[in-house]
């Protein structure tokens, strides 16, 4: 059948032309992080050789900035509030689909508002509370926004997930006379496993990335996160091609590797629900 | 989503259920409310105030608004961003979501290889911080490093390189553009969660009838995965009128070239926190943060009324 492979082929010519609009960027920016200046202006296209290999731009980014801290306080910051939106999201999507009682339909309602409405549009009046009880410029504050920010959408996920879950595994925990919140611990959050990447994808990439709370609650090299410590360099570094096209890269290969690893769970995660 | 009243709600003493559910609850709605509701509520009160020069704050109604919406200082800035965000919406209408869609039904049809690597790469830029993608893109469109350039001459189209990011009258488009290469993964990732949940029988019938993929598509899949469709909209719809990274670690606070490039989330933070040009304003910033939540409110009202008449459960 010529017509089927013309159009497979077409398909995956497609594909590819896409892919290479998608990965190119990214493969630019890292293949000329690690060559000489005149090879980064020479020929930018080649990858780095013998002759034009340097990582002149890492020893200066590793100098001039704290990227370590950075990297340490994001990994901080991402963790933290990720235990957390998973352990309170999951206990509030457990109670509010397992007990249903006066007040869990509008409750329910109350929490979804900040799947829409973006957390941001309170910036002024979170600045203002932040100041007030002393947390300015301290990773605590962006871990509480954080939770705030990514409790909606991870409890909208999981409920989806929960009510996946067949009702005889908790009816069988209750008939042996489990206490209900051994019911949750023991049994549910258990099953949630999988939900994690789904939650990671929607609530926990976005706190990795964000500028806007850094740039607003925290000033002092010792709070910036990775994002907003890259930004405050390649400010400074604009005119060092060597230098911020390091930076770039440091800031993109970690994200890309742990992508990489999880590709699979994170997809999967995405397209939950799909897959029935 | 309703389910019959759990048993135990019935057996527990009522005590011990109010308990149980703010154990539950408890975290996530005292968080939420503190961090989330009240601040938003707070400034839309704050809204209504201004401040004198010895710091105190005085109620003056919607004065705030009818300056932002009126006052030549405030309004031309003012509309100029809500006018540039409406275009960077529909960029991101008329190019990423036809384009998501398109990549979506061909990464779905039955029996192609190579599928799980092709949504690998496409999706990573989506994982990307906007910030490093911005910068990036502001290199390769650099005309001090002429790598566009240089791609374009060599399929012969050099004359057609113009520092885009640069020009007042394309950094905006361009800016959008980085913004839909970036974010394409999500209307794509949507599509291809709704296209799988079509029931085979439905596509194997139209096979048989003697459709093509291209038909098979356009007249059975399409329709069926519109309000997944619907909700991208609403998504792009929130995400581009509260966009501000691109934009700020590109061109910088003040948008420029001559604001060309400045959208509401740019103006919202110049208004709050000021920049070269003027001191920051809290209440005014409060009054635009409002203005926003209003626009984000329309939008998703319009999109819960038209669009979710009939409620949906949507896929991911």
């Amino acid at each position: 059948m010529p017509r089927q492979r013309v159009q497979t082929f077409g398909v995956h010519a497609i594909l590819i032309a896409y892919s290479a609009i998608a990965l190119g960027p990214i493969l630019l920016v890292v293949m000329n992080s690690f060559k000489a200046r005149n090879a980064i202006f020479g020929a930018p296209l080649a990858p780095p050789s013998g002759q034009t290999f340097s990582l002149v731009g890492y020893a200066k980014v590793l100098s001039a900035s704290h990227v370590g801290l950075y990297f340490s306080n994001s990994i901080v910051v991402t963790l933290v509030s990720m235990f957390l939106v998973l352990l309170f999201g999951a206990m509030a999507a457990w109670a509010l689909t397992e007990y249903q009682f006066r007040g869990s339909t509008p409750l329910a309602l109350f929490l979804a508002i900040g799947v829409m409405v973006p957390i941001r549009l309170g910036s002024v009046a979170i600045l203002t509370m932040m100041r007030s009880a002393g947390l300015n410029d301290t990773l605590i504050a962006l871990i509480l926004v954080y939770v705030a920010q990514g409790l909606p959408m991870s409890i909208f996920i999981l409920s989806e997930f929960i009510q996946q879950i067949p009702k005889d595994l908790r009816d069988a925990a209750r008939c042996d006379g489990v206490p209900e919140t051994r019911i949750f611990f023991e049994v549910i959050a258990p099953l949630l496993r999988p939900a994690i990447a789904t939650v990671a994808v929607f609530t926990v990439v976005p706190i990795w990335n964000d500028l806007w709370f850094p740039l607003i609650l925290t000033s002092s090299d010792s709070t910036h996160t990775i994002t907003f410590g890259v930004q405050q360099f390649l400010g400074q570094y604009i005119t060092d091609w060597n230098a911020v096209l390091a930076a770039l890269s440091l800031a993109i290969l970690p994200v890309i590797a742990i992508y990489v690893i999880f590709s699979r769970q994170l997809i999967s995660g995405l397209t939950a629900g799909a897959v029935k | 989503m309703a389910e019959p009243a759990s048993q135990v709600v019935v057996y527990m003493p009522r005590a011990r259920f109010l308990g149980l559910m703010a154990l539950f609850l408890g975290p996530a709605v005292a968080v939420y409310t503190a961090l989330s509701i009240y601040p938003l509520l707070a400034t839309m009160g704050l809204s209504a105030y201004s401040t004198d020069q010895t710091g105190g704050y005085h109620f003056v109604g919607l004065a705030n608004f009818t300056t932002l919406f009126t006052d030549t200082d405030w309004s031309k800035p003012f509309w100029n961003a809500l006018r540039n965000n409406v275009v960077f919406f529909l960029v991101h209408m008329a190019v990423q979501n036809p384009v998501g869609i398109a990549l979506a039904g061909l990464l779905s049809l039955p029996g192609l290889k190579l599928k799980g690597l092709y949504r690998t790469i496409i999706f990573l830029p989506t994982m990307l911080s906007v910030v490093i993608v911005g910068f990036a893109w502001g290199l390769i469109l650099s005309p001090l490093w002429g790598v566009a350039e240089g791609a374009l001459k060599s399929v012969g189209l050099g004359s057609w390189f113009a520092p885009w990011l640069g020009l007042p009258s394309t950094a905006l488009v361009t800016l959008a553009l980085i913004s839909v290469w970036q974010f394409i993964g999500i209307p794509l990732m949507l599509i291809y969660a709704a296209l799988l949940n079509i029931p085979d029988e439905l596509v194997d019938a139209a096979r048989v009838d003697g459709l093509g993929h291209f038909r098979i598509f356009l007249h059975i899949k399409l329709p069926l995965v519109l309000p997944t469709i619907g909700l991208i909209s609403i998504l792009t719809f929130v995400g581009n009128f509260n966009a501000f990274d691109l934009i700020y670690s590109v061109k910088g606070a003040l948008a420029g070239p001559n604001f060309a490039a400045d959208i509401l989330g740019t103006f919202f933070y110049r208004t709050f926190f000021g920049n070269q040009l003027q001191l920051g304003n809290p209440t005014m910033g409060a009054a635009v943060a409002t203005t926003m939540f209003f626009i984000i409110l329309a939008g998703v009202a319009a999109y819960l009324l038209l669009l979710q008449r009939r409620m949906n459960r949507y896929a991911f």
